[in-house]
């Protein structure tokens, strides 16, 4: 699997570098928790379509630069963000920015599975629901279906869309997170550890699933495991306590690192 | 550094030390539950105790003795004018009639002082009851009926052997001939026990055999509605905010501990609140169920508070992470997932301060809520007065009467607050949901 990946990953490289747009760029992004800097100097570029794994250790601040592109960091209380990250041209981390507005266009799936303890029907009408993207049941039910279909879902829960969500198996409620998060047409999924609750069988359906949706959608994952990060993503980050070490592509990342600190930790010498 | 010093020991050797300690483990274990199930029992022992003692002296106040006697509605008596109109019959000399039944009854009670003890035998409350049934069907009147009639407190206690017969007659509330016409009553089997109805639809009085506890419940019952009212949202309103969306910094630690230590003010302290705010400075009526509902609410507020408060918490953070990851605003995210999920909780609390106001007495004596009243009261601004108060002026009452009929007052008392909690179960079971 690994090797069809790596295959995968190499055509992408091998295709010129201008093709590759830009959805999100982080400029100088700093992320302090009172008094303790959390991260440092961040300056990334997220490209659209692709997926885009940070990786590092634990408490390298990972999950932290991954929440500024939703301004979930907002709800922590003492938790401030410096720096600048544009979205597509628009600058998300200024105070005057709806967050509720950015959350829309940014969705995330969260480390343990957390369906609402409601219907599966209505965990992915949700979104669609307070955002009023529905202008009729059949059309909210239509948003219901593709987003289940996409991820799979929809020909193990279909008979019992009624049924809680929470009453799923834990990978199939992950995936009804996921579904969740795209029934708003999201731009960007940011993804934290997604699959960290998950057996390994759920675990390669949800990467399947990632590799399908990037068609549609920018990507950005925390992973802690480091073939996860090689089979899913084409682009990744590695943190080191609170400093983006290295990027690049996925593929030089894991062959050839550059500094000798990600060397340390692909190789299991640090983490 | 590896601690070199520590002997070696043979193989199975540490198996026998962890078996040897395991005996003590388990038998710290066995101990430990003993003393659960020790303390439980003395829990429910005193528990049935308290409902026995109560329950036995109260059962005895929901049957009354009445009397046989036969009763000649006297038209010179009740409408000497004849005009057969409703207000002469209001007016008409009931209590003659009664007396008349009973000295026709014994005609040997010739004495002023004798006709006096033997016109005691039957409550004054018969005559009401003759004028009612007069006003209902005034074709009574110059009939002769037998009519079973309320007996007197004392009476009463002599039937239901609540009354030493063997004790000098001084020490008595009824004496030697008082006795003996009961007893002949009893022997001509013109002495019954009937279901006590008026204990439920009556309100207070200063005679035993007519006092009611209808007017306490009800006034109970706009006390609470007012209190909760008044106490539900405020207290969840403020939960929700203190919990969702207030920052937290010196100000909210501040309101935190105070509301924190008004729970634990004394509930007199509020009675004295309530008179020097609601009576003295807003000028409200004393006495009434709405003012007695606003102390109340004050009182169980911080309650309210603290335990919706605690249920917010219980909810995971997962959930708002869900809700506010998919773009709902935080009124969105509290009253879509987090209040839902809380709402068991949330009313468990509510009823628990409900049930603690329905039995709080010492704030409500400071409002004038301890005064005799005998009518019911009709809406929150009328004076009343509630069960557990009730209960405190007629366990201060001197007829011995009264006594069995404060037992049964905390009997109705304990059946509400059951009723209460049992609703609380109920809620919890069927608001409750698992993630």
């Amino acid at each position: 699997m690994t090797g069809q990946t790596a295959a995968a990953a190499t055509e992408v490289v091998a295709s010129p570098e201008e093709i590759r747009e830009v959805k999100a760029t982080a400029r100088e992004v700093g992320v302090f928790y009172g008094e303790t800097n959390a991260l440092r100097n961040v300056n990334l570029d997220i490209r659209k379509n692709e997926v885009t794994a940070l990786i590092g250790p634990s408490g390298c601040g990972k999950s932290t630069f991954l929440r500024c592109f939703n301004r979930m960091n907002d709800t922590i209380d003492g938790c401030r963000v410096v720096g600048g990250i544009m979205l597509d041209g628009d600058e998300i981390l200024a105070p005057n920015v709806d967050v509720v507005h950015l959350r829309a266009r940014v969705g995330m799936v969260f480390q343990k599975p957390n369906p609402f303890p409601k219907s599966i029907f209505d965990n992915v009408a949700y979104g669609p629901r307070i955002h009023g993207l529905a202008s009729s049941r059949a059309e909210l039910e239509e948003i219901v279906d593709s987003s289940l279909k996409r991820t799979g879902l929809w020909d193990e829960v279909k008979d019992r869309l009624h049924a809680p969500g929470t009453s799923l198996s834990g990978g199939q409620q992950q995936r009804l997170c996921i579904a969740r998060a795209i029934a708003v047409q999201p731009e960007v999924i940011l993804m934290d550890e997604p699959c960290s609750a998950l057996d390994p069988i759920a675990t390669a359906r949800i990467e399947e699933l990632i590799d399908e949706i990037r068609q549609h959608y920018t990507i950005v994952i925390v992973t802690h495991s480091m073939q996860q990060a090689a089979r899913v993503s084409q682009q990744t980050a590695f943190f080191h306590l609170g400093d983006l070490v290295e990027k690049g592509d996925t593929e030089h990342i894991f062959t050839a690192p550059r500094d000798e600190r990600t060397q340390s930790y692909i190789t299991g010498r640090i983490g | 550094m590896i601690d070199m010093t520590r002997p070696e020991r043979e193989p199975g050797a540490i198996s026998k030390t962890v078996a040897d300690r395991l005996k003590r483990r388990h038998a710290a274990e066995r101990r430990f539950r003993l003393y659960g199930i020790g303390a439980i029992a003395a829990a429910m022992a005193i528990l049935l105790t308290l409902f026995v003692t109560i329950v036995g002296s109260a059962y005895t106040a929901f049957v009354q003795t009445h009397v046989k006697l036969e009763v000649f509605f006297d038209p010179r008596k009740i409408d000497p004018e004849g005009t057969n109109s409703a207000e002469a019959i209001r007016g008409g000399d009931f209590g003659g009639i009664v007396k008349a039944s009973l000295r026709n009854r014994f005609p040997e009670a010739t004495g002023r002082r004798d006709k006096r003890h033997l016109y005691d035998i039957v409550s004054t409350g018969a005559a009401f009851d003759l004028r009612t049934m007069v006003l209902e069907n005034p074709d009574l009147i110059g009939a002769t009926r037998d009519l079973w009639l309320v007996a007197g407190d004392d009476v009463d206690m002599l039937v239901k052997g609540k009354m030493p017969r063997d004790v000098p007659e001084t020490d008595r509330r009824l004496n030697d001939r008082q006795i003996a016409w009961v007893d002949a009553l009893s022997a001509d089997g013109d002495v019954e026990m009937r279901f006590n109805t008026r204990f439920f639809t009556a309100g207070d009085s200063r005679e035993p055999e007519l006092a009611g506890i209808l007017g306490a419940a009800v006034g109970s019952f706009y006390t609470m509605l007012v209190t909760l009212v008044l106490a539900f949202p405020l207290g969840v309103a403020t939960a929700v905010y203190l919990e969702e969306f207030a920052p937290k910094n010196r100000w909210t630690a501040v309101i935190e501990i105070n509301i924190n230590n008004l729970a634990a003010v004394p509930s007199i302290v509020f009675g004295l609140l309530g008179l020097a705010v609601f009576l003295n400075v807003a000028g409200l009526p004393r006495s009434a169920p709405v003012v007695g509902g606003m102390v109340l609410a004050l009182m169980t507020l911080p309650t309210i508070i603290i335990a919706s408060r605690a249920a917010l918490k219980a909810v995971p953070p997962s959930i708002r992470e869900a809700a506010l990851g998919m773009g709902a605003s935080r009124i969105q995210t509290t009253f879509h997932h987090v209040a839902p999920l809380a709402m068991p909780g949330i009313l468990s609390g509510t009823i628990i301060g409900m049930a603690q106001a329905l039995g709080e007495t010492a704030p409500l004596l400071m409002i004038g809520m301890v005064a005799f009243i005998v009518d019911i009261p009709g809406g929150p601004f009328d004076a009343a007065t509630v069960l557990p108060v009730q209960v405190f002026l007629w366990a201060d009452s001197p007829e011995r009467a009264f006594t069995e009929r404060t037992s049964a007052a905390i009997v109705v008392l304990l059946f509400f607050l059951v009723i209460m909690n049992a609703g609380a179960v109920l809620l919890r079971k069927k608001f409750e949901r698992r993630w």
